[in-house]
């Protein structure tokens, strides 16, 4: 079935509130494990913030039936319970195949949680969400649409005016001024990222969601590109969730990290509060000691869990 | 290639001084017919054919009525078909119940050998321009059917799920995403419709019409006028030639954003 007819079905498998708020409870207290937990956990929780945290995913389960044999089940992830405040960094890192794309999915309201609750701002998520701008992992652009016309898509969509006027500001922005008639194929990869980038930022998302948005660039490119949305991000103050396997890149760029376990139904295992100096250089952060300490820290909670999910992976 | 059009125009020349010389009565020693007339009754002869061509096209001008009646059924099929074709695919492809439930009618209709067909369409329709433009329609339809809907199939659920999480809607989606995608498959696919809307019209003026080019060929073919038989052949080509490059500068002028291969300039 084609995914442009699958999102009306978020509102049918949406679950009790009850059973949101004990699976809450149940994350927090796997978190516990680890050694350097952030200690003020409780305010990120979104109990205790008073407005309502921007994005707020409370025991979300995701589970895929095989298509040819329904019997067969997969648990992608299980009792999941991840807030990201407004205005906030949050990175998600897991070994590869832990379902963190899965999770983003169901924040953007593309996938619908097999069961679970997804709120924005407070309010119950039926159907794409409206307040958030998503990177994609691999090339998203309309090959049929010059990097303008990609960039001023959203607008169009939207029913906005001044829309190539926008869209040339950002291109501008993010570097590609000069670029706006030329079409996906004719850029390099680090260019078009940057035109996904702009075509995401345009229509100014309360939320920005990012799925290892870099990890098809070179290591240059790659950091200028994080220097670049960090710059960004500190003026416009969006709530941000990231995606990436690379402990890095999510420990330079974020406020929190959180863990996840290796799959299937991988959930939350570990939440480190990231309290480095802003602003950053994803370069420079990494040399400093605290960046060291940190990096040590999580990885001790996150090894394991590299290692069981490549094992199973060989085992498969 | 510097010179291409030049081999090209040679190469055809060739074609043409060959049939001549081993056409050409009392030229060459007989080595195949036992009378040296039999090669030219067989073949035809070029000087006559393009006698022929000269004077439908200049000295009678007498070719231009079956040549309009021609190419207004071979774009009156073309345009139908491919319409309904765009149409049909979209559809089936878009609404999964409607395709699973229609899939072995199409698959049954496409097996079909549809020139049969043109003798009932003649009863349905006459012997008018309406039957030829639907056996058109039945050949031309099914190509761009089955291009448009593998072309929906086929589209990125990447950059599907992009252009919804910009917000497009149901009809935006079909708009920017369904149907650019499709074009590249039917355009690939327009040369051969256009091809086979050229045969449709043709086939059916063959089988029974007062006027076309068809109605030319079947005439002559009924006095052994190979001559003019061959005549003919050569202006449907020719035209089929002109349809095919027409639908190639559409393609190039639309389908700019595709990736050319090769793309980088020789300096």
């Amino acid at each position: 079935m084609n995914a442009a007819f699958g999102a009306s079905n978020a509102r049918r498998r949406r679950q009790t509130r009850g059973d949101a708020e004990v699976a809450r409870v149940d994350a927090r207290l796997n978190s516990k494990g680890s050694s350097l937990l952030a200690d003020d956990l409780t305010a990120f929780s979104p109990d205790a913030l008073p407005s309502p945290p921007a994005l707020s995913l409370a025991g979300v389960t995701c589970t895929f039936a095989d298509k040819a044999d329904p019997s067969r089940r997969y648990t992608a992830v299980r009792d999941v319970t991840l807030a990201v405040g407004a205005g906030e960094f949050v990175s998600v890192v897991g070994p590869t195949g832990c379902g963190k794309s899965t999770l983003l999915n169901v924040a953007a309201g593309l996938l619908a949680p097999s069961s679970g609750t997804v709120e924005v701002f407070g309010t119950p998520l039926a159907g794409i969400n409206r307040r958030a701008g998503y990177m994609f992992q691999t090339d998203s652009l309309m090959p049929w649409r010059t990097a303008l016309q990609n960039v001023a898509a959203g607008l169009e969509f939207r029913g906005s005016d001044r829309c190539e006027e926008q869209a040339q500001e950002w291109l501008k922005r993010v570097g590609l001024g000069a670029f706006g008639d030329r079409y996906p194929h004719q850029l390099s990869g680090g260019m078009r990222k940057r035109v996904g980038l702009a075509q995401t930022l345009v229509l100014d998302p309360d939320i920005i969601l990012m799925d290892e948005p870099f990890s098809a660039l070179d290591v240059q490119t790659r950091q200028l590109m994080e220097n670049e949305v960090l710059a960004i991000w500190a003026e416009k103050k969006k709530a941000v969730l990231f995606i990436t396997h690379d402990l890095d890149e999510a420990i330079a760029m974020s406020d929190r990290v959180v863990c996840l376990s290796a799959g299937p139904a991988s959930h939350p295992i570990g939440e480190f509060a990231i309290d480095l100096a802003r602003p950053r250089d994803v370069a420079e952060v990494r040399a400093t000691p605290r960046f060291v300490e940190l990096h040590q820290a999580i990885w001790s909670v996150l090894r394991e869990e590299v290692l069981a999910g490549y094992r199973q992976q060989l085992a498969a | 290639m510097k010179y291409l059009r030049l081999w090209q125009a040679g190469l055809l020349v060739a074609v043409f001084v060959v049939w001549h010389l081993l056409t050409t009565p009392g030229l060459l020693p007989n080595f195949m017919f036992e009378n040296d007339r039999q090669a030219a009754f067989f073949f035809g002869e070029p000087v006559r054919i393009f006698g022929r061509i000269w004077a439908w096209f200049v000295v009678n001008a007498d070719i231009y009525q079956h040549l309009w009646v021609t190419l207004v059924e071979t774009a009156l099929a073309f345009a139908i078909g491919t319409v309904l074709g765009l149409g049909f695919g979209l559809w089936l492809a878009l609404s999964p119940m409607a395709g699973a439930i229609a899939d072995p009618y199409i698959k049954a209709l496409n097996s079909m050998p549809r020139v049969i067909l043109a003798p009932i369409f003649a009863v349905w329709f006459g012997l008018g321009i309406a039957s030829k433009v639907a056996l058109g329609v039945t050949l031309v339809f099914f190509i761009v059917f089955f291009n448009v809907y593998q072309g929906v199939k086929e589209v990125s659920p990447v950059v599907l799920a992009n252009a919804r999480m910009l917000g497009a809607s149901q009809r935006q989606l079909l708009r920017h995403v369904y149907l650019p995608s499709a074009t590249s498959w039917v355009f690939s696919s327009l040369h051969t419709s256009v091809g086979l809307a050229f045969v449709g019209a043709v086939v059916g003026e063959y089988l029974g019409s007062s006027r076309g080019v068809g109605y030319l060929i079947l005439q002559a073919e009924g006095a052994f006028d190979i001559n003019t038989v061959m005549a003919g052949i050569l202006v449907l080509t020719a035209f089929a030639l002109l349809l095919d490059a027409g639908v190639g500068r559409i393609e190039r002028r639309l389908m700019r954003w595709q990736p050319a291969a090769g793309e980088t300039e020789k300096l």
